[in-house]
């Protein structure tokens, strides 16, 4: 299953377009059957937000993902994977995280874009810190629990 | 051997800055001896690792667990749990 395909990681502070990185992974292939995309927007949190502030580790944060994406390559038949996360500041409404699966068949375009979500959350280095609608400087997101948990349930399935 | 300590999120703005590079005293094996260290060297830093075990560590950008060897590190993170994504 490790095969020829190598994951597209991009780490940037500027916007995606999903249309286009997904046209980036099906152009001229007729051996795709199934694209999965997952991407994770700001919130406004009710409009009590505005703005995260996305802090990450250059250079870990790419690796990571890349350990990340490497493996789902391995556990999983796909055809093509992208994972793009952006850092600095990101107004409600706007793109944080974009993950791309393909593969012949849906099955694994699902599950792969699901596991990547689940590891990207809690272990690519990325901290986010909110800003207040009110002006008020906001805290730090806690990590969740769940989250943790999440990534968990991917390991009893060896 | 200087090693070069990096900081980030919540770990950064109690410590006050970004990153260092120290000489770690003789005794400090491994990344919980670092801990406890660092806790003894200031306000800041009392802040930051009060609860230690909630700390995060990287060594080299990979991250490894609290009983793990620092020897030879060039590179040594510590941070909050992560909340990308």
């Amino acid at each position: 299953m490790t095969g020829a395909v190598v994951p597209v990681v991009r780490i940037q502070r500027q916007d995606f377009d999903v249309a286009v990185e997904i046209a980036r992974l099906t152009q001229g292939r007729a051996d795709i059957g199934a694209v999965v995309s997952f991407s994770g927007l700001c919130r406004d949190e009710q409009g009590t937000l505005s703005a995260l502030e996305l802090e990450h580790y250059p250079g870990m944060a790419e690796a990571e993902i890349a350990r990340i994406a490497a493996e789902a390559v391995q556990r999983w038949p796909l055809q093509g994977l992208t994972a793009i996360h952006r850092h600095g500041k990101i107004a409600p409404g706007e793109n944080i995280v974009l993950v791309v699966t393909a593969s012949a068949h849906r099955q694994a375009a699902f599950e792969a874009a699901n596991f990547l979500m689940d590891y990207l959350k809690s272990r690519a280095p990325f901290w986010k810190k909110e800003h207040r609608a009110d002006g008020s400087e906001g805290g730090w997101v806690e990590a969740k629990e769940a989250d943790d948990e999440a990534a968990g349930r991917w390991k009893s399935s060896d | 051997m200087t090693t070069r300590l990096i900081y980030f999120a919540w770990v950064r703005e109690r410590i006050g800055m970004p990153e260092e590079d120290v000489d770690l005293p003789a005794g400090i094996e491994t990344v919980a001896d670092l801990l406890r260290w660092l806790k003894s060297r200031g306000e800041g830093y009392e802040h930051a690792l009060q609860y230690p075990d909630v700390i995060r560590v990287a060594i080299n950008q990979e991250h490894v667990e609290h009983g793990e060897k620092i020897a030879g590190a060039r590179e040594i993170a510590l941070f909050p749990p992560m909340t990308g994504g």
